[in-house]
This record gives structure tokens, sequence and C-alpha cells, in this order.
């Protein structure tokens, strides 16, 4: 779309700053890498704007490349497909041994890795799916994040009227949540311990749309609703506002999933039971480990700790699936500790005595 | 609904010996009665829509309950509608309005959540002032900026929206980063509704017999004002029964939203007797809505402006030609704009109790849609503001509807679309009829 026409637009003015601005020194982004290390490992983010990549994906893959004695040098795509073809060229032409893909569009970018395979070069698709078996996926397993969500709901409320409230029917993800969800929950249902009272997916994710609906679950069943099972944090702060309009917050079970600030605040305070948190600096690290040892010769089916994974196109991809944590009232010192949320941010307006962290 | 009542039809009729032969046909007694066919014709529609809803959702929708919930949903794209009411009647658009909100919006919620706890404090008594004002202040700002580009350098307002609806979403997300920023102030969250939000049973009352009031006083001015310069009046006893008629739909409406109660738990916390029924009365968002609504249609139709912006729609040369200050007018439209914008923002923020940048995405589309159904014409120069928040109930009541009911999203969009351009085809057909 044109979104991404202006993405192109605002990369070329960059381009060009950092062409009039780089006689002296190295630049921050893309710089190159002939530093001496026999390896260098090309990493092609789609859009370093957004604020996870450079606070917690980047610093883990340059820490876990520099334990392996590799370079690390870098493109960003800004959001668009067809630079990120570009990229992947120019990271192979700027020496690269192999590279790690965070894919724009997981289709769009199949030339670039086939060319790269037939030139011998590994690469892993970060985060995101692309659909060539010669690649190795790392990612979080989506699947799981919706077992988990499901299994603290349950936990809490084993028997009772349940309501799931999904992602974007677009987004592949927002079924995979659902498949595990269900998973975790199909005895409970058959046996009639769980009833579930209501479904519905969130258009783009929006909180807002997920409260509406919320309401209208609410209103269908009298407030009769134990427990909800929504997708993600976004969605979870909708529910969570629906239900405080009715009094329930705090009496009704919610997961999320993504760690968001103000998701944990919730679970200090009590309104919502469980959010799946992703640490991405796990996924880095697992990346920067795979690329150096993917750069060394090591075949696929070697690397540790992979499965196999059959992707929605048919693909059997070897995968890393990391298993992602559940973030309850008990272990909310885990993203302390993490560096993740500071202790202000998550005990705001969190009642004293109640939780062990915010004391 | 109040926002009924108000109607004021924009064509003037054309000078008329008094005494009216006694009206034939039915068609003819309509119009004598000057009803607006049109706005009748959406109320039935509208009542097609609950009772069928009704039915097919196992008795849930037309329940206080339901119906206070809908009143409450609609608000934030009624409110923004009564806005680009005006805006298409001159013959632009604005595809702006749902980034603008998420861009006001963030800013709204980093004020009270973040910059101004800094400087007095989290939950301070001003906070929800200062972040109200500064959202109408920035969204009239943006906007009119958006309009100066639109009417003084003569870019289409398409695109200059267009380029709106990309820069704001981004400055939306750049605010923050992409976080989600939450919770609100808690006064400002009373602009939400929610249990707290609401005025109570007795006010509720009040404000119905108000309306009751400026209804009939209303049409008691027009009639004289009528008989003062020899225009056509209504048959008397026309007019005796659409002041019945409307009196008894606002108190009839006020009577059953007062039956949905506090729910039980809330009530409990609030120190009240077990089995208490407290009416939440109106809440605050669809008070505000029924205010703009008024002010707007106050402003389309009373005022020097709003003859403006009706000229420039019908002939845009002509209006130019004739000494109206065309540029101004647009510019202005535009800064009005922004400021619903902000106020919707302020509201859907309130409700959600966070600020999140993805606020208001696709709103732009239930916006337009809504006036659309309302009977805006996109050839300019028509469209009633009462019926762009008519327009805006009907898309609602679909959609919630549809949840009752337990339709998945996509087919939700399939019915809202189809339904969307069935009215206006419909409505087209007819109009060419009439003509």
């Amino acid at each position: 779309m044109s979104k991404r026409r202006v993405w192109a637009l605002l990369a070329v003015f960059a381009l060009v700053l950092v062409a009039c601005g780089d006689d002296e020194g190295d630049g921050g982004g893309a710089t190159g890498g002939d530093g001496g290390g026999d390896i260098t490992v090309g990493v092609s983010w789609n859009n370093y704007n957004e604020e996870r990549w450079a606070k917690w994906d980047e610093p883990a893959i340059k820490e876990a490349l520099e334990a392996g004695g590799a370079t690390y040098i870098s493109s960003d795509a800004g959001s668009s497909a067809e630079q990120q073809l570009a990229d992947v060229e120019n990271l192979i032409s700027q020496g690269a041994n192999a590279l790690i893909i965070l894919a724009q569009d997981s289709e769009a970018i199949g030339p670039a890795v086939q060319s790269a395979l037939e030139q011998g070069i590994p690469v892993i698709a970060y985060d995101r799916l692309i659909e060539d078996p010669g690649a190795l996926y790392i990612t979080f397993d989506n699947v799981e994040v919706g077992r988990m969500q499901a299994s603290a709901v349950y936990e809490q409320v084993p028997k009772g009227n349940y309501v799931f409230i999904k992602g974007n029917a677009a987004d592949p993800n927002a079924d995979f949540l659902r498949s595990g969800q269900q998973e975790v929950l199909q005895e409970a249902l058959d046996s009639g311990d769980i009833v579930n009272v209501g479904e519905s997916y969130t258009d783009n994710w929006d909180p807002a749309v997920a409260q509406t609906n919320m309401e209208q679950f609410l209103t269908e069943n009298n407030n009769d609703v134990q427990a909800v099972v929504a997708s993600n944090d976004g969605t979870a702060g909708g529910v969570v506002a629906a239900l405080e309009a009715q009094g329930l917050a705090g009496e009704v079970a919610v997961s999320g999933q993504d760690g968001d600030l103000a998701a944990l605040n919730r679970v200090a305070s009590g309104t919502q039971t469980v959010s799946v948190w992703k640490d991405a600096r796990l996924l880095g690290a697992a990346a920067g480990e795979a690329a150096v040892l993917l750069a060394q010769g090591t075949p696929l089916e070697e690397i540790p700790d992979t499965v196999i994974f059959e992707s929605p196109g048919g693909n059997q991809m070897v995968s890393i699936l990391l298993t992602p944590e559940p973030i309850t009232q008990d272990n909310l010192d885990v993203v302390v500790d993490a560096g993740w949320i500071s202790v202000d941010e998550l005990c705001q307006g969190v009642k004293a005595g109640t939780v062990e962290v915010c004391g | 609904m109040a926002e009924t009542e108000i109607t004021t039809t924009e064509r003037e009729p054309e000078a008329q010996p008094e005494d009216e032969p006694r009206p034939r046909s039915f068609r003819e007694m309509l119009r004598s009665a000057e009803i607006d066919g049109r706005l009748a014709g959406m109320l039935i529609a509208l009542a097609i829509i609950w009772v069928g809803f009704h039915f097919l959702s196992g008795g849930t929708f037309f329940t206080p309950r339901n119906l206070w919930n809908l009143s409450v949903q609609t608000s934030v794209v009624a409110i923004m509608a009564t806005g680009m009411v005006l805006i298409i009647v001159e013959r632009h658009i604005d595809l702006s309005v749902g980034a603008l909100m998420a861009a006001v919006g963030m800013v709204m919620g980093l004020l009270q959540n973040d910059w101004l706890p800094r400087a007095i404090g989290f939950d301070h008594p001003w906070t929800w002032v200062i972040s109200l004002v500064a959202g109408l202040v920035l969204g009239a700002l943006i906007g009119g900026f958006q309009g100066g580009i639109i009417a003084y350098l003569g870019v289409p307002s398409f695109i200059v929206t267009l380029g709106g609806f990309l820069v704001w979403r981004g400055v939306a997300w750049w605010l923050a980063s992409g976080q989600t920023i939450a919770p609100m102030d808690s006064n400002f969250r009373l602009l939400g509704g929610g249990a707290e939000g609401t005025i109570g049973g007795t006010w509720s009352w009040i404000v119905g017999g108000l309306a009751c009031v400026g209804i009939v006083a209303l049409q008691v001015m027009k009639r004289r004002q009528r008989a003062k310069y020899g225009f056509r009046l209504r048959p008397f006893w026309v007019e005796i029964a659409l002041g019945v008629f409307a009196c008894a739909a606002v108190l009839g409406a006020v009577a059953f939203l007062n039956r949905y109660y506090l729910p039980p738990l809330l009530a409990e916390q609030r120190g009240a007797p077990p089995g208490a029924q407290i009416s939440l009365g109106l809440a605050f968002p669809v008070l505000i809505t029924l205010a703009v609504t008024v002010l707007m249609t106050f402003l389309a139709t009373r005022r020097r402006f709003g003859r403006y912006v009706y000229a420039i729609g019908g002939n845009p040369e002509a209006a130019e030609l004739a000494g109206i200050k065309t540029k101004r007018t647009v510019l202005r439209t535009f800064m009005l704009m922004g400021a619903l914008v902000g106020l919707a923002g302020a509201v859907q923020i309130a409700r959600l109790n966070a600020a999140v940048s993805s606020l208001g995405t696709g709103m732009e589309l239930s916006v337009i849609a809504a006036a659309v159904i309302g009977g805006t014409s996109f050839s300019g120069g028509i469209g009633t503001i009462p019926g762009a928040v008519l327009g805006a109930l009907v898309m609602q009541s679909l959609v919630s509807g549809m949840v009752l009911m337990g339709v998945e999203a996509p087919l939700q969009d399939i019915v809202v679309g189809a339904v969307l351009v069935a009215a206006v085809t419909l409505d087209t057909i007819i109009r060419r009829r009439a003509t």
C-alpha cells in the first residue's frame, strides 16, 4: 500500500543523509564488517524503528555473535518488501556468511532467500516465518502461548462460563493461539465443566473493538461469565475496561500476552490473571548462536534444540521454538529482575501488601 | 432517542397563503406536516433492525441494558459524524479522522498519565480539564492546518487528509514508541461512561423534561416566526401530534434506559442495601453526543457559518461570486472537525481507560458511512446532522446486534458493507423519483 511507499521515500531521504554525513567514522546501523573475524553475520531488519528491536533484540544478537567471534552488519528496509530484497543482496556483497532476516513479508522475501541459499549462505527466519524449507525458523511458540493462556485461566477457574476474545482474523497467529487454547480446554469443554458462551475475532487487535465485544457478551450472558481467554494484552485491556464497568474486574480471570507494561500493572493489581511474556533477548541470543554455527558449516538438522514445524504453506521447517513464560502475580519478580519493567511502573496504584514485589 | 426531535428541514418552503386545502392523499398529508421523509424512513428502518435483532438474539437486544450499551458505543462515531456531514456537504472529505484521533488521544493520554503527574501529581482535580482542553485545541489546530492547505493552497482534500491518515498514525506511534498508555485520570474517565460516568435516574428525568420543554418551545417559536412572515403553517393538529410524539419518545427513552440498574456487585461496594435498584441514568458520552448534535444543528441551520457551508456545497462558484468567503469557511469547517475529533478521542480513551496507537483504526470509514447512511450526499449541499447521528446508531445497532447473535467479524463487515450500499442506493432512487 501507499504506506510502504511513504516509508520507501523516507528511506531514500535517510540514505541521502547518511551519504552526506558519513565522512568520519562509522555510522550506527549499517557498518561494513571486514574487521579481522572470519565470520560475518548480516541482519536484515524489516523496520528498525520499532522500539523492541533496538532495545532488546539487537544487543542480544550482537552479544551472541561477539561470543562466537563473528562480526555484525545490518540493514533496515523501512517496512518495504522491495527494499528488503535489495538489502539482502547488499549484505551478501558486503561479505556476510550467514543471514538473519526479519521478513517484512513471508512470501515476497522468497527470491532473496533462494539466491542466498544457492550461494551457500545459510538463512535464519527471525521471529516471522519465511516460507522456504531451506531456512531455519526461530520464534516463540505461538501455540504454546495459547496453551499457557488457557492453563493459567483454567487453573483459577476450573468450572464456569468462558469467553474467547481472539486476535485479528487475517493474522495466522490468531488461530495458532486459539488452537493452543482449545487443546488445553478441550477436555473440560467436552465434560461440560466449562462452557464457551461467546467467541469473536478482534479487528486489527483493536482494544476498543474487544471492549465492545466483551460488553455484548456480558449483556448476552447477564454477567454470568467467570473467565475470559483474551489473546493479547491489548485486547485484555479492552476486556478489563468492560469488566470494570460491571464491577467484575478482578472477579473474572483474564489472560493476555506480550508483557505490555500496562498489562503487567494490571497483573500486579489483580485485574488480569496472566500475561504470557516473550523475552526478545532469548530470541536474539538463540539466533546469534545459530548463525555462528550455520556459518561454520553445521547442517540445519544438527543445530541443537530444533524441531520440525509444519508451516501454513505446507513446508517442513527446521525450527527453534522458544518457550515463553507466563507472568502471574506469583512471579512478577521475573520481569523486574530482567529489567523489563521498573518497580514504579509495575506497582503504580497497587494496594500495599497485596503483591510481594510491590511491598 | 432524543436526537431525532431536533431536526429541521433545510429547504425553505416558498411563501404561500395560509390556509392549505385539506390534504387528500397520505403523501400530501406528509408533505403538509413537513416531516422529513428520509429521517422518518431511517427511524422505521432502525425500529425494524431493533425488533429483528430482538427476536434473532433470543430477547437480549431490546433490553434497557443493551440499549444503554448501544447508546454509549455509538457516541464516538456519532460525535465525529456531525462534523463529517458539513465537510461532505462542502464537497470535501476527511480521511484523517481516525489517525488524528489516535494522535490527539495519545497526547491526552500522555498528558494525564505522564507529563502532568510530574508537575502536579497523578489524579489532580484539574488534570481532566487541562487534558480535554489540550485535546480540543490540538485537534482544532491540526484540523485547521489541513483545512488551510486545502482551502488556500487548493490541494484536494482527499490528498491532504490521505497524507494526514498516514502522518498522524505515525505520530501516534512515535509519541510513545507504540506503548499502551494506561491508566487514565479518574475524573477524566467519567467522560467515557462506565458505571461511574452517568448522571443517575433523577437527573435523567430532569434532562428528559428539559428536552421536552425545549422541543415545545422550538415548535411555538417556529410557528410564530412563520405566521409573522406569512409562510405556510402545519395544520394545528399535526403540530400537536408531533409535539406529543416527540415528548413521548424522549420520556419513553429515559424511562426505558432508567430501568438499567447499577450492577449488584458495584451497588454492594457503594454500600447500598442488597437488592437495591439504582438507576444508572444517561451516560456522559451520550449527553456529550446529544449536546454536540444540538449545537451542531444550531450552527448548521441557524448561523451564517452553516448557511455558507450549504451554499458552498450547493454551488461553489455561485457562493464565491455571491461574496461568501469560501476559503475561510472551508478552513473553519476542518477546524471544527478537528476539535470534534479531539472530543471523540477523549471519550474513546476515557472509555478504554488507555491510550493506544491503534486507536480509531478504520474509524474514518465508519464516520463517513454514518454520514452517508444519514442522507448526506457526496454531490454536495445536502445532509443533516441528526441524520448522521441516526446513521451512526443504525451502523452500531447492526454491529452489536450481530455480536449478540455470535456472528463472526468478517461476516459482520460483509453485512455492514452491503447495508451501506443498499441504503444509499435506495435513497438515490427515491430522490430521483421525487424530483
